[in-house]
């Protein structure tokens, strides 16, 4: 009988079966739409500042556009890996879960590290947070996105981590149901990012 | 999850209120904390006015001036006025839309750790070399390290945890009220304080991020050598005082909307009627919430920013007086034909009034572009946003403290104190800002220490300054009241003929708050049942087992690393940042794995049957 083994037993939907699970969902919505302002206000900044080079390095001369593709392709797959998550927890299959989860987490280190890399890079060019407005505004914005991705990660992590012990309940669906609300968020951030900074960078010359 | 860990758990004295997740005793701490950050910058306004009584003193000087203007108005908006609404918010809320808890409790602990360790942080400026003194502003460039002190860091970084937490309780009292009300509490049936409390979270949602971001890249700028605001590097100013602005505005209408819904009940209980144009009023508070979005630029009037900005901003500004206007009516006819009662909470309503609508036209006054460039940075700004703040919001306050007192404590506050508290208070208010309006047209500039004689300033300085003891007079009784009132009668649970749910159950509330969640039949649900003759609320379930959740320490660490770790900051001790924010992430870590099975309260344990009238 079902009610035997009522934690067995998983409702459809279970990351919206129970009341904490609806406001959970809810409440990262509402936040999502905070953070929506966050980067807002950076990509603001950034468009304001990013012709104020100060004699250094222009976007022009910095940026590369393999790079900045083949990070791209990692980032939107990975955000496709989350979205067979979701699906796999909708179907209650918690391997499958994991194993999407899993590729989400090692496609978003990937990306970090090309991130890492384009950085160092950079800096060895002379374009530090310190060199420019430019340099300031470009590292605060794309570097916010990247401790997302970074924060993003270990979330994961953890949820995968603690789901091994507790299985899939009404308790932990809720929480990668939103974990990957948040990874689609980062990765929308990472197509206004990839348009504003990169695309406009490259092609663009002064605006205004 | 397991239903055995159905007791209670033990508490007593101080680890009850750390690791309380109770919205009613966080409120309770909300208003003590916010209390206290009043009487700090109380403090500081005694010591301004003192220092401006009489022309060229030099009792505090010009530096100690400029920390405490700046200290006076950071500490009154982030850390007296915000928490005291989230207090009143907290008490409230909850108990109007018939919920047993807020929707995150956990979260709502921690929002107020983070205010009450970011406030404490701002606060230790004054013995860790000056306290901040850019102003409240803190405009760039006389914030970055070349033109102001240290202060200007703790600045950033205590604000920056207190809006963490105001932000994250924004959040909660969104999902709160949209996800957790009685069967029956439609939209359109909440009360209009919980529909005030709504939409200034919807605010809080999208303004504290603008200042977040603003106070990362004055963080930058001023402790990692950053270029935003340096002109030399190709910084630019001006971003700044947008952000600040696109934060500011809307942080007013944070501070003023829940005033406008604690008048609204606080007329109509004591009008004996239902609140006049209900509906319009729900609608009028939505559109200053949704305007107050748009007239950011008219604080940067004089920057430059050109006639076609200025003559709109300008215009949308003037806008917001029509759904203002709506709600001054609204009251007044409410009290038309009441029968109403002078009251210490409603003499505050009353006394808001015609002192908030001063302030809205002095605020018409400074919406006028080409008048702006006049009244700019003179006492006529100061005593226009002191008509609004003090006059208009902490009369709110105390209006809805007197109201809901008995409703947080179980206890009736003294009204005989309480209304020599409102007249002392109210003349005193009138007395110190008043002239500042005339201060202003001479062309007395605001942020100055000091003034020549000889200019006509002498006698409005004066008079300003001896208001002040009339409100510290009034203070003072409020807290005395407290302690009266401690002593005081046990409150009924309907003291005043209320007509909302919270009135509905015993003062202070349970717990639980509701034994059995109420249906809600109409606005105005308690009034609703009283008129069709029912001793209380009609229950909506069987009387069972409510389940609770668990007190935690975890709130109170999580602010504690982030608090640790603005020090790192700030004297650029990095292993003090890292195990700052490591220890703040090693708590979340610990929410997340240990699942909180709460606990029941059984039903032989409710006192009493049933929800009382």
């Amino acid at each position: 009988m079902a009610t035997h083994h009522a934690h067995a037993v998983l409702p459809d939907e279970p990351e919206k079966a129970t009341l904490e699970g609806k406001n959970k969902i809810l409440g990262f919505w509402l936040f999502l739409g905070g953070e929506t302002v966050l980067f807002g206000s950076l990509f603001a900044t950034f468009i304001a500042l990013r012709d104020q080079a100060n004699g250094g390095p222009t976007s022009q001369q910095l940026f590369d556009m393999p790079l900045v593709a083949a990070a791209t392709l990692i980032l939107l797959t990975s955000s496709m890996a989350s979205v067979m998550a979701v699906l796999a927890l909708h179907k209650k299959n918690l391997k499958q879960l994991q194993a999407w989860m899993t590729v989400t987490v090692i496609l978003g280190l990937a990306f970090l590290a090309l991130e890492i890399y384009e950085f160092v890079h950079y800096t060895s060019m002379g374009h530090t947070i310190s060199a420019s407005a430019f340099g300031s505004a470009f590292y605060t914005l794309v570097g916010f996105h990247g401790g997302h991705v970074a924060f993003g990660i270990c979330w994961i992590l953890s949820l995968q981590l603690q789901t091994v012990k507790k299985g899939l309940t009404v308790v932990t669906a809720p929480k990668f149901y939103v974990a990957c609300l948040y990874w689609h968020f980062i990765d929308v951030v990472w197509v206004f990012i990839f348009t504003v900074v990169y695309l406009m960078g490259m092609i663009g010359g002064k605006v205004g | 999850m397991s239903a055995h860990a159905s007791h209670a758990p033990n508490r007593s004295g101080l680890w009850d209120w750390l690791t309380t997740v109770d919205h009613k005793k966080i409120g309770i701490l909300y208003l003590i904390a916010g209390g206290i950050f009043f009487l700090a910058g109380g403090l500081e306004a005694i010591l301004i006015r003192l220092q401006l009584i009489y022309p060229e003193l030099s009792i505090v000087g010009a530096r100690t001036f400029n920390e405490l203007i700046t200290m006076h108005g950071t500490t009154m908006i982030f850390l007296a006025a915000m928490p005291v609404i989230f207090a009143l918010m907290n008490a409230v809320v909850p108990l109007q839309i018939g919920a047993r808890d807020v929707a995150f409790p956990f979260v709502n602990a921690l929002g107020f750790w983070l205010f009450f360790f970011g406030g404490v942080l701002l606060n230790t400026s004054w013995f860790l070399g000056g306290a901040p003194d850019a102003g409240w502003t803190s405009y760039a460039t006389l914030s970055l390290n070349q033109y102001s002190h240290s202060g200007v860091d703790f600045y950033v970084l205590g604000l920056q945890i207190a809006g963490l937490g105001t932000l994250i309780g924004g959040i909660n009292f969104l999902v709160t009220i949209i996800n957790m009300r009685a069967p029956g509490m439609t939209f359109m049936r909440m009360p209009i304080f919980t529909w005030a409390s709504f939409i200034t979270s919807g605010l809080i949602l999208f303004a504290f991020p603008a200042i977040t971001v603003g106070l990362v890249l004055l963080m930058f700028d001023r402790l990692f050598g950053g270029n935003f605001f340096n002109p030399d590097a190709g910084g630019n100013v001006i971003i700044w005082e947008h952000l600040f602005w696109i934060f500011g505005h809307p942080e007013v209408y944070i501070l003023i909307l829940p005033t406008f819904g604690i008048i609204s009940e606080v007329v109509a209980t004591f009008s004996k009627k239902r609140l006049f144009g209900y509906s319009s009023m729900v609608f009028a508070t939505a559109l200053i919430g949704f305007l107050g979005f748009m007239v950011w630029a008219h604080h940067m009037f004089t920057t430059g920013l050109g006639a076609v900005a200025n003559t709109l901003f300008g215009l949308a500004t003037m806008l917001i007086a029509v759904p203002t206007g709506i709600k001054i009516f609204n009251w007044l006819l409410t009290m038309w034909g009441g029968q109403i009662r002078f009251t210490t909470a409603n003499l505050f309503a009353v006394g808001f009034i015609p002192t908030f609508t001063i302030g809205g036209m002095t605020g018409i006054m400074l919406a006028i572009p080409p008048a702006d460039y006049q009244y700019h940075d003179t006492y006529f700004v100061v005593a226009h946003f002191h008509y609004v703040i003090v006059g208009g919001m902490v009369f709110g306050l105390f209006s809805g403290l007197y109201y809901w007192w008995p409703k947080m404590f179980g206890k009736m506050m003294n009204e005989t104190i309480g209304k020599w508290n409102f007249w002392l208070f109210f003349i005193g208010f009138h007395l110190t800002f008043f002239p500042q309006h005339f201060l202003g047209l001479m062309g007395m500039p605001r942020r100055v220490y000091t003034y020549l004689a000889g200019q006509g300033l002498e006698t409005g300085n004066f008079i300003s300054s001896i208001g002040v003891i009339g409100m510290t007079l009034g203070t003072i009784l409020f807290i005395v009241n407290a302690f009266v009132a401690a002593k005081g009668p046990k409150a009924a649970a309907d003291p005043w003929d209320g007509r909302t749910l919270e009135w509905a159950i015993p003062s202070p509330p349970p717990e639980y708050n509701f034994a059995q969640t109420p249906l809600v039949r109409g606005l105005d649900a308690l009034w609703v049942e009283k008129m069709a003759g029912n001793k209380g609320m009609t229950p909506a379930e069987p009387l069972g087992s409510i389940h609770m959740p668990s007190p935690s320490i975890l709130p109170f660490l999580m602010s504690v690393g982030l608090f640790v770790a603005g020090y790192g900051f700030m004297y650029h001790v990095y292993p003090v940042v890292i195990l700052g924010i490591g220890f703040t992430f090693g708590c979340m870590v610990a929410r997340s794995l240990k699942d909180d099975p709460g606990y029941h309260i059984e039903p032989e344990e409710i006192e009493g049957k049933g929800v009382k009238a």
